[in-house]
């Protein structure tokens, strides 16, 4: 009994309490970590494509052909009485969930597939797999090559020809995306612009001849280009339609497939372990640097990534000075007394507020209020259509720098506390007013203080969805806040966010069986991203306190 | 440390220096600098400093002795407005910097310190290069002609004694030097706005022996150019760098001479006390 005392008394169980309890936060940071990273990741590794001998529920044979997705044991009794055949004296029975593509042949992406009723299952090399831009993937047997529908190769030779082709469709296809995005776009937005500046002048009472005849002689001018562009697209559309090939799926039906539909057709099965990862470090930079396609289940994130970026960006350089101004008036100008004593505890409480509620306040105060104001101030020829009176990427900004202003507002003045009272009195002494030594010795001192509620400030607001939904960001924007039209930052415009694509995604989806790994791939970006902005931070952090670093005293 | 030794060329005794530097003046005989009248200050409700009367005289060194709390750092404090940082600091009486009331309304309290220099107990260099310490006060008053700067700066890291340590290493942090360094530096600091007066607050204390010497010799050295009232714990150091010294007890000045006459034949049984070492 005493050496339980003694042993209690030595703190030997404090210690063990202490360090378990790190241990199992690391745990289940690690844990977490790697769940999104182990099922994101694997997304892009091509898996191998199996021909299966089936034996459906009523007993005929068929051919199934597909990529095993998912695997999980179930119960036979529930099985037997949902229909499906099973065998006497088994317990459970594996499960497979098939990924079989053909959805415009087969009906469906997927379908689920009982080990005890596959009947031999294969790994033919010559199976292929094409990904395409519409109705998802397609896996079958090539069959032949067609050049506006006539045979130009088929067996052995085919699938290089087809390549030779592809490459060709595939040019074209960039071509007719540039023209359509950037020129067309471009031409849109000048007719736009031409539109709101006679607008502009018809309200203001000033559109005369002149002005109209000049109005009009450059938007003839548009429209030519417009009709030089749409012939040029008409050529390559023709063009791309060239070629195509069919082959023979699963049913034993063959499909003919345009090649114009096709992004990449490749033979996982034959593919070795190193060809497998070029295929994958393709698939993951084309997921981090194009655009979604197919409603957000296909394609990359890279507009939802440049959002996130940018709206955070913006976040911070609205909330570093608005907060570090605040914190110098509330520690160093302010007396201290107990209305300063409640001011910050209200600042400190307003860290707390559900982030919904800013949402809420920012959709009402900034979207309507404000942005009505700069509509009917600024853009009266736009109306009704609205310029900043709709949510956008300012708005979603200044929401968050709300939200975070709080922490850059403690962090800040826990950095000027710090500062010793000597130095500001060695800068006093040499004849600095206050605000001289405010802004040369006492701000600088205390920019990794500052730096330090930015991170605070950047780690929540990149990870904050729930108030941008109401006040910027939408499953698909059609252009990016940033291009090459003038005035190039497009404030008003909605944008994409990462966290908001992976709601999107995960529950919004029409293909939510598919979808699902890109979930976590995109989760696992995020993390990514955060941790991405806040190592910046951190850097620029320690760098400043290297730089000034005081004397311990 | 080689940094510390290499200026060590001059070997002044302090000692012997100092009797004959001072030749035979009374003080009612020396220009005036600072002159205080009925000076009382009060923190809250407590009284610091009890009806001051004092002449500093002008070019000389004057100390403040006295044990810890006795107001003597309150008093150097009040010079350069330095008290005014203080919320519940009430000053009456007056101050004077050669006839001028420095606790007068349209007194610019910025302009006051830059003509009354303060050095800290502990060496206070800002977190900047060495060459931009030295150059913060001028540029404080709008300065930015490169050549100019240069030269101010090595002429007031000269005059304390720094310049031949410290020239290769202009631009590095003034953090990187050692205590001694840094408290020079800060002297030359106060020194590039060449103020009129330099307020010294136990400027040696945080230092080691050698570099507590340099700064003697220093202090030495700058008192041509410069008034100086320094406060100082240490009566030796009194004895050795001072023309005139005053001791203080409980916020009153007790007594106000010539540093011989103070330390040889005290006038008041407390300095006596004190001098002798039997309390403080």
């Amino acid at each position: 009994m005493s050496s339980l005392r003694s042993w209690f008394k030595s703190g030997t169980p404090w210690i063990w309490l202490n360090a378990s309890a790190v241990s199992v936060s690391l745990i289940m940071v690690f844990g977490l970590l790697s769940l999104i990273a182990v099922r994101g990741m694997s997304y892009f590794w091509p898996a191998d494509i199996l021909e299966i001998d089936y034996r459906e529920n009523d007993g005929s044979e068929a051919r199934l052909i597909g990529e095993i997705w998912d695997a999980e044991k179930v119960a036979a009794a529930r099985l037997k009485d949902g229909g499906y055949p099973v065998p006497e004296g088994r317990e459970f029975i594996q499960r497979y969930l098939l990924k079989q593509g053909n959805r415009e042949i087969l009906g469906a992406d997927f379908r689920l597939v009982l080990q005890t009723s596959v009947l031999d299952r294969r790994k033919p090399e010559n199976l292929i797999a094409v990904e395409r831009r519409e109705w998802g993937n397609l896996y079958g047997y090539l069959r032949s090559v067609k050049e506006d529908g006539r045979v130009v190769a088929a067996g052995d030779g085919a699938l290089a020809e087809l390549e030779r082709r592809l490459e060709r469709a595939r040019r074209l296809h960039d071509q007719t995306r540039d023209i359509e995005k950037h020129e067309i776009g471009d031409i849109n937005y000048g007719l736009e612009r031409l539109r709101l500046r006679e607008r502009r002048l018809e309200l203001e009472g000033k559109l005369n001849a002149q002005s109209q005849a000049e109005i009009g002689q450059r938007r003839r001018l548009f429209q030519e280009q417009y009709q030089g562009l749409q012939a040029r697209l008409g050529d390559l559309n023709a063009a791309i339609r060239r070629d195509g090939f069919s082959a023979e799926v699963a049913t034993g039906g063959v499909a003919d497939i345009a090649l114009a539909n096709v992004v990449r057709v490749y033979q996982p099965n034959r593919m070795s372990v190193f060809g497998k990862s070029l295929f994958y470090i393709e698939k993951l930079w084309e997921f981090v640097s194009d655009a979604p396609r197919e409603a957000n289940t296909e394609g990359g994130v890279f507009p939802a990534i440049f959002g996130t970026v940018m709206m955070v960006l913006i976040m911070a350089v609205l909330v570093t000075p608005f907060g570090v101004i605040a914190a110098v008036y509330l520690r160093e100008y302010a007396r201290q007394g107990p209305l300063t004593r409640t001011i910050r505890i209200a600042v400190n409480n307003l860290a707390g507020v559900p982030s919904i509620v800013y949402g809420v306040f920012g959709l009402g105060f900034f979207v309507y209020f404000l942005g009505g104001s700069i509509d009917e101030l600024f853009f009266p020829e736009a109306l009704p259509a609205p310029t900043f009176g709709s949510p956008g990427i300012l708005w979603s900004s200044l929401t968050l720098a709300i939200l975070t202003l709080p922490v850059v507002i403690v962090a800040t003045e826990e950095g000027l506390a710090r500062i010793p009272s000597a130095i500001r009195q060695g800068s006093l002494a040499l004849g600095a007013t206050k605000f001289e030594t405010l802004r040369h010795i006492v701000i600088p001192m205390a920019s990794p203080a500052i730096m330090t509620g930015l991170i605070l400030a950047v780690a929540r607001a990149a990870g904050e969805v729930a108030p941008l939904m109401l006040v910027g960001v939408v499953k698909l924007a059609p252009s990016l806040p940033l291009d090459g039209n003038f005035p190039f930052l497009h404030l008003e415009r909605k944008f994409m966010h990462l966290g908001f694509h992976i709601y999107d995604v995960g529950f919004q989806s029409p293909n939510v069986e598919a979808a699902r790994p890109l979930v976590y791939a995109t989760a696992l970006l995020l993390v990514a991203v955060i941790v991405v902005l806040n190592l910046t931070a951190i850097a620029i952090r320690n760098r400043l306190r290297e730089k000034y670093r005081t004397l311990e005293s | 440390m080689m940094a510390e030794n290499t200026n060590f060329t001059h070997g002044i005794d302090i000692n012997t220096l100092d009797r004959v530097g001072r030749g035979h003046r009374r003080i009612e005989e020396e220009e005036a600098s600072f002159e205080v009248e009925g000076l009382n200050l009060y923190y809250g409700e407590k009284q610091a400093l009890k009806g001051i009367d004092m002449v500093i005289p002008s070019k000389c060194v004057t100390a403040f002795i006295g044990p810890s709390g006795c107001g003597k750092s309150t008093l150097l404090r009040c010079f350069n407005r330095m008290n005014d940082l203080v919320d519940d600091c009430r000053i009456e009486g007056s101050i004077q910097l050669h006839g001028e009331d420095i606790y007068d309304k349209g007194v610019d309290v910025a302009d006051l310190r830059r003509r009354v220099g303060m050095v800290f107990q502990k060496p206070n260099p800002f977190p900047k290069t060495v060459y931009e310490n030295v150059a913060y006060g001028l540029r404080l008053q709008g300065v930015k002609n490169r050549r100019l700067l240069d030269e101010v700066v090595e002429r007031a890291l000269q005059g304390a004694a720094l310049w031949d340590e410290v020239k290769d290493r202009l631009h590095d942090s003034a953090l990187g030097l050692s205590g001694g360094q840094q408290q020079r530096l800060v002297i030359a600091r106060c020194i590039a706005i060449e103020p009129a007066v330099l307020l010294l607050d136990e400027p040696a204390s945080a230092l080691d022996p050698i570099s507590t010497l340099k700064i003697e010799e220093l202090i030495y050295e700058l008192k041509d150019n410069y008034t100086i009232v320094i406060v100082t714990h240490n009566m030796q150091q009194a004895a050795r760098v001072s023309d005139y010294t005053a001791f203080m007890y409980m916020g009153e000045l007790i007594e106000f001479g010539d540093t011989d006459t103070v330390f040889t034949n005290p006038g008041k049984k407390r300095t006596e006390d004190y001098i002798t070492g039997r309390y403080g």
